[in-house]
């Protein structure tokens, strides 16, 4: 059997791991644009008494929303699909300007096993425009790298004033069958 | 019809007598100038120089992160219309201790005046009704400023306050331009007002 079959069977979901490694890290404020690849965790954040779920019309509102959380001592984060990286565009100055601490969980569409043409533009392009911006992107591939990417992103984030992109690539994922 | 009798150099100390009651967040350009004019470019202020559509989502973070303190998005026409789609997302959230203000004068100010939607079809409080607000003033009128400063120091539902700016150059103040800095001494501010309290 499979590595990774055992693993998944043996240990919680990765949105249930993830969301308990932002909740211990502080993170309350939780910005989004939905997509199959962040809803389960998306429903823990709505089902804890103290987190809070801010749906948006579009990505870049997110970051600004983050940078806001942070201007008042709380920490937030901005959950998205790779689509919506470009949609953040000239907000995400705020990384780099204000040295505000943007985290970004970004599930890739347009990478690996994808069936949708219209995703791989921003798909290809989502980390290069985050590296452009001056955002650190922490990889996940493989299942078991997930816990120490996280606690990466968020030691960038809010211990060292970086922007951050927890990046949660398709392979990891899994792609989506039309 | 952009008729009014507002002067934006002197209506915000009229809106905000005491302003160190907010924590207000300010977009870029003349409406920062106007904020910085207001609060002598003080703590409480955390004015924008770019990052143009951003005000009225960090005021959104700021009063959900800060449920206790009332905050002000004070911002521009254009800067507001660059991302409407915020007044959705905040009209949806309803926060109890948010207000925007928008300095209205139909004109792109700080790139040479050129006109705006504003000064034309498009209609700030009509837009916002319809993003789901429904607190929602425009001010033209000296004889209205009590009304409007009082619609704007209310505790409810999120509330937007249009003040129709006569085509003036904003207030001639010079603020702290870094943002890092402006970071830090806000939330700085912010947090020992926390321990104090």
């Amino acid at each position: 059997m499979q590595q990774s079959m055992v693993d998944g069977m043996a240990r919680e979901s990765w949105p249930q791991e993830l969301f308990d490694i932002f909740l211990q890290a502080g993170i309350r404020y939780f910005a989004y644009v939905p997509d199959a690849g962040n809803a389960e965790f998306m429903t823990h954040v709505q089902s804890h008494p103290d987190c809070h779920a801010v749906l948006l019309t579009t990505e870049e509102e997110g970051v600004a929303f983050c940078a806001g959380v942070d201007l008042v001592g709380q920490r937030g984060a901005l959950v998205l699909q790779s689509s919506g990286v470009g949609n953040c565009g000239n907000i995400l100055s705020l990384a780099r300007a204000a040295r505000s601490p943007i985290l970004m969980v970004v599930t890739m569409r347009g990478e690996y096993g994808e069936l949708n043409p219209w995703q791989y533009p921003a798909g290809q392009s989502a980390v290069a425009m985050l590296d452009a911006m001056g955002l650190i992107s922490f990889r996940v591939a493989e299942r078991d790298e997930l816990r120490k990417a996280a606690a990466a992103a968020i030691a960038a984030a809010f211990m060292s004033g970086q922007g951050a992109a927890l990046v949660l690539s398709q392979q990891f994922l899994g792609a989506k069958t039309l | 019809m952009h008729a009014t009798e507002i002067d934006r150099r002197e209506i915000l100390r009229e809106i905000f007598p005491d302003h160190k009651r907010f924590l207000i967040v300010s977009g870029l350009a003349g409406a920062a100038r106007d904020c910085a004019a207001l609060t002598g470019d003080g703590d409480n202020l955390f004015a924008l120089g770019g990052a143009m559509g951003a005000a009225a989502m960090i005021g959104l973070g700021m009063a959900l992160a800060s449920p206790s303190r009332e905050v002000a998005v004070v911002t521009g026409d254009g800067e507001l219309l660059m991302n409407l789609g915020a007044l959705v997302t905040i009209a949806t959230v309803q926060p109890e201790n948010l207000a925007i203000v928008c300095l209205d004068n139909g004109r792109h100010g700080e790139t040479g005046n050129q006109p705006g939607h504003t000064s034309g079809r498009a209609d700030l409080e009509a837009i916002a009704r319809g993003a789901g607000f429904t607190e929602t003033l425009t001010l033209r009128d000296h004889k209205s400023i009590k009304t409007a400063a009082d619609f704007v120091g209310r505790r409810g539902a999120p509330r937007l306050l249009v003040v129709k700016v006569l085509d003036t150059p904003p207030s001639p103040y010079k603020r702290l331009m870094d943002p890092a800095a402006c970071r830090i001494r806000f939330r700085t501010a912010f947090l020992a007002s926390k321990r104090v309290a």
